[in-house]
């Protein structure tokens, strides 16, 4: 399965497919551009790699001659951008697929539009077919594909004629991290031919597999080169504890307040580390973390070099933490779910999900798009009906006390849960209201996070043209107002830069350690690996539940990988149910 | 109560500071203001006519001299022959012929019954309808009753202008617009409002509050429910001061009349949205709901003229019977008696639409 992508290119003085150097493109006041260069060499993965809003797609937009720079000098394929559009695949974030067309249809009118014709074209639809095993599905809608398959489906449209340059803008996005995989090997099989590939990605594990990598950054190109390179700023100065006593969370946030640590993540039991420069495992003493603890050098990771670049992530203390109330620990669990079930028709949406979250943990729904993680949380909000079985949020159950038990849950979805018209200070004001704070009280709330989220000096703008980390702060700052005991998170950090990703994490680790139970559900892996317990949910079944080390330990003995990553826990662990489905139901029970 | 002044009042700002909403509730009824005021009365203030007179005597020339000092002629075309009439007509040099009999002028003298044939043109029936009903007062003021050779002028519309002695078209189109622009705001506002919500993924949010479902259609409604009551006094005002259209019935009863004719309209502006996911659906839905509301009203035609099985339809429409409240309370002083008659009808829809909006809603939510 791993691709075998890190081919050195054939020729080492190759003419490259494109190249640009000082490209800058402003819209309004924003720089979407400053002085970016780029070369995307033939038969090479080059990876553009940032977090959202960072300029990759108005990069790729200039390289494709979909938009005019500002300033810079760029050649694409020889000439100026958009004169050789015969030898150009561009394949924009939506694909421009016709969702009431089928599979075939749409190829056939990408192959219309580039006059492929004939045998040939009857060849190339036969490869491509073949090579996205889209084959069974040539008859189906492409409305009715799944996220992976529309992907492929767009890549396929996009490798009509064989192209010299292909420009992918994040091909990734919205796919499950199976079909991710296998986009990426389909398209590094490609440089094989020659082809100069640009993958643009937020997903940083992705820069690691290029050949080159552009690193973006609001505008300005942080890093380019092998990926390696930039790893190579840290080396020396990542480590991993593990074996250590006592709860991560806390021993996490005083890593992090200390000057000695630069940046840390949760890796289920174990803490990553980012050392401040100079310094190293011996300057760890003051964790005091236990007899057993066991620190060793780790290879560092592209997101660790990044957040090195950027100067470190956040401090390790939650002011909002600090001002929360200590949510009372007088039940058993936050929240259940006892056989949960809904069926839409004769299609079953979620089969008999159950499991318990004690107060103060953060339980992850893990699982593709599709696999029914939202039709359970869904039920868990009391927005859905469950078909069978119920459940309870803070002690209020689901069949009866819904609207009682919305009042106990802060929700928050990374995609667009604001009103972007509305100002912060009115979008505060409404979820005060929407949540029954009283006049007083909603004004001490407000003031409250408008301090700690630093939002001071932003009231009175639009919501919907903050930065993102702001948004982000915002839409967090609106979900706990109210100080719920338990929190719902949708894809709370995708896409987010790493920086905004463990500012927001540094809160949650703070509010759970005060007693704040949260639900996250996710196939963005990063998360997962804050989670202290994750169930996999696939076709509507649970497949797997566990902690984060349980998953890794079972996914390690089935796949036989040594230290597998929660990416490869999610994928084996898929595979493994697919195979034992194949085998047939009865095989199941033995 | 703290969560339904949140959602009301977020719901304010939502509507006023959203560019395209601000056209809705401004732009739009000041061009529908200026286009029906002025547009379609110049038209038929700016009309020329032919005269074929046949009798040139002096209770002719009369009658023609009244027409030429009217101001809603521009100007007299005066032909000689039938040939020469019916080739105006058809070529619209003109759009109406008043023919006046050889005998015309003997006849007056002796003192028997006579009468002056006018020809309409057919195809701008509004238009020449107006003018029919202008000719006919003027030739009615000289002494004299006209005949009507023109088929497809029915008497019946011309009657309404009894209540009009002025024979201003805007007694007529100002009450009826008032209908327009309150159902146009509130149906666009109303269709828009969970439509953008879905859209922007904000709804979910708003659901996952615990506001209830009550709550939330209530605070849905009540944004578009004040906007009709602004506009609906506004024009009150627009129409009583700057064109001189008198009210005369009782603005209770008006307000009363309003109140009930939004709740119908927002439950069809409910019902679109439940069904739409995106805004640019809403507002197809709010188009396709507001072209027949508007035809079935009897503003651009009247009822009457309509086949019977279409008028059986205008029933159903709640706009024709705000129509005629409207022009009911502004002309004629419509008594109570008169307005509950057509109060109870539009009642009955508005549980219907609203009862529909609430289930869909409820259904759509799972």
């Amino acid at each position: 399965m791993a691709p075998g992508n890190a081919l050195p290119a054939t020729g080492t003085t190759a003419v490259p497919a494109a190249i640009a150097t000082s490209v800058c493109k402003s819209f309004g006041g924003l720089r979407a551009l400053d002085k970016v260069d780029i070369s995307i060499e033939p038969g090479r993965m080059t990876g553009l790699v940032g977090p959202d809003g960072a300029g990759k797609t108005t990069l790729i937009r200039i390289l494709a001659g979909l938009m005019k720079a500002d300033a810079g000098d760029i050649h694409v394929l020889g000439g100026a951008p958009g004169d050789d559009l015969e030898n150009l695949g561009y394949m924009p974030q939506r694909f421009g697929l016709y969702e009431d067309l089928s599979v075939i249809q749409n190829l056939t009118l990408y192959a219309d539009m580039r006059r492929l014709e004939g045998a040939e074209r009857q060849e190339s639809f036969e490869r491509l077919l073949h090579f996205t095993d889209l084959t069974p599905f040539r008859d189906r809608l492409a409305g009715n594909l799944s996220g992976g398959m529309k992907q492929k489906l767009g890549l396929a449209c996009a490798l009509i004629k064989t192209p010299k340059l292909l420009l992918l803008d994040e091909p990734g996005v919205g796919v499950d991290p199976i079909s991710r995989r296998e986009l990426w090997s389909m398209v590094s099989g490609l440089t094989h031919q020659g082809i100069g590939v640009l993958w643009s990605t937020a997903y940083l594990d992705e820069a690691e597999k290029c050949d080159t990598v552009y690193l973006l950054n609001e505008g300005q190109l942080l890093y380019s080169g092998k990926p390696d390179g930039l790893n190579a700023t840290v080396e020396g100065r990542t480590l991993r504890l593990s074996g250590f006593s006592g709860r991560s969370r806390p021993l996490l946030i005083r890593a992090l307040d200390s000057d000695t640590v630069m940046d840390g993540t949760l890796q289920g039991r174990a803490i990553h580390l980012l050392m401040a420069p100079d310094k190293g495992p011996d300057d760890l003493d003051f964790l005091d973390a236990g007899q057993k603890t066991k620190i060793e050098i780790v290879p560092p990771h592209f997101e660790d070099g990044f957040i090195a670049r950027l100067g470190g992530g956040p401090k390790g203390t939650s002011e909002l933490a600090e001002r929360y109330r200590t949510v009372p620990q007088d039940r058993d669990y936050a929240i259940e779910a006892r056989k949960l079930t809904k069926r839409f028709g004769s299609f079953t949406a979620s089969d008999a999900i159950e499991f318990k979250i004690p107060p103060g943990r953060i339980f992850g729904l893990l699982g593709p798009n599709g696999a029914g993680k939202s039709t359970t949380f869904k039920m868990l909000c009391g927005l859905l009906t469950p078909t069978e079985g119920t459940g309870s949020v803070a002690g209020y159950d689901l069949m009866t006390a819904r609207a009682d038990a919305r009042a106990q849950l802060g929700y928050m979805a990374q995609k667009f849960s604001l009103y972007g018209e509305l100002s912060v200070k009115q979008n505060l004001n409404f979820f005060a209201g929407a949540y029954g704070l009283k006049t007083a009280a909603a004004r001490a709330a407000i003031a409250s996070v408008v301090e700690v989220f630093e939002l001071g000096d932003r009231l009175k703008v639009d919501a919907g043209t903050l930065p993102l980390g702001f948004k982000q702060r915002l839409a967090l700052a609106c979900a706990v107002l109210h100080q719920p005991p338990v929190l719902f998170l949708d894809e709370p950090t995708s896409g987010v830069d790493p920086v905004t990703r463990r500012e927001f994490w540094m809160h949650i680790n703070g509010l759970v350690e005060k007693g704040v139970t949260v639900l996250v559900t996710t196939h963005f892996m990063e998360e997962a690996e804050y989670c202290d317990e994750i169930t996999l949910v696939y076709r509507a079944k649970q497949i797997a539940t566990g902690t984060p080390d349980d998953l890794k330990a079972l996914s390690a003995k089935l796949s036989g990988l040594a230290d597998p990553t929660m990416e490869d826990a999610f994928i084996a662990l898929i595979n493994e149910h697919d195979r034992q489905e194949a085998e047939g139901p009865g095989s199941k029970a033995a | 109560m703290e969560r339904l002044i949140a959602l009301i009042v977020k719901e304010f700002w939502a509507m006023v500071r959203d560019a395209k909403m601000r056209i809705v509730l401004i732009g739009l009824p000041v061009m529908q203001l200026l286009i029906f005021a002025f547009a379609v009365t110049l038209e038929v203030k700016n009309a020329d006519i032919a005269i074929y007179d046949q009798s040139d005597g002096h209770y002719s020339s009369e009658i023609i001299n009244r027409i030429a000092g009217s101001p809603y002629f521009r100007g007299i075309v005066r032909l000689n022959s039938y040939d020469e009439v019916r080739d105006a007509i058809n070529r619209q040099r003109v759009i109406a012929a008043l023919v006046i009999d050889s005998d015309f002028d003997a006849k007056r003298q002796r003192g028997t019954p006579t009468t002056v044939n006018l020809l309409l043109d057919g195809r701008r029936s509004n238009s020449a309808q107006i003018l029919a009903s202008y000719l006919q007062d003027i030739v009615t003021k000289a002494g004299m009753p006209v005949t009507m050779a023109d088929r497809e002028v029915t008497p019946g519309s011309i009657r309404r202008n009894w209540f009009n002695p002025n024979l201003s078209y805007y007694w007529f189109d100002l009450p009826c617009l008032l209908v327009l622009v309150v159902s146009v705001s509130s149906l666009a506002v109303t269709a828009q409002s969970v439509a953008r919500e879905r859209e922007m993924g904000t709804f979910d949010q708003l659901l996952v509050s615990p506001l209830r479902l009550p709550e939330l259609l209530i605070g849905k409604m009540i944004p578009p429910m004040a906007i009709s009551f602004l506009h609906g006094t506004i024009f009150l005002i627009v129409a009583q001061v700057i064109f001189g259209v008198p009210f005369t019935g009782s603005l209770l009863l008006f307000y009363l009349s309003l109140l009930i004719y939004m709740l119908a309209l927002i439950g069809i502006g409910m019902f679109i949205s439940a069904i739409s996911k995106t805004q640019q659906q809403a507002f197809l839905g709010a188009f396709m709901a507001i072209v027949p509301l508007v035809v079935l009203s009897g503003f651009a035609n009247p009822v009457e003229n309509m086949p019977e099985w279409l008028q059986l339809l205008t029933y159903l429409d709640p706009a024709r019977y705000f129509m005629e409240i409207s022009l009911g309370l502004f002309l004629k002083a419509m008594p109570l008696s008169q307005v509950l008659e057509r109060l109870w009808p539009l009642l009955l829809i508005s549980i219907a639409t609203l009862g529909t909006a609430t289930w869909l809603f409820r259904a759509r939510m799972e």
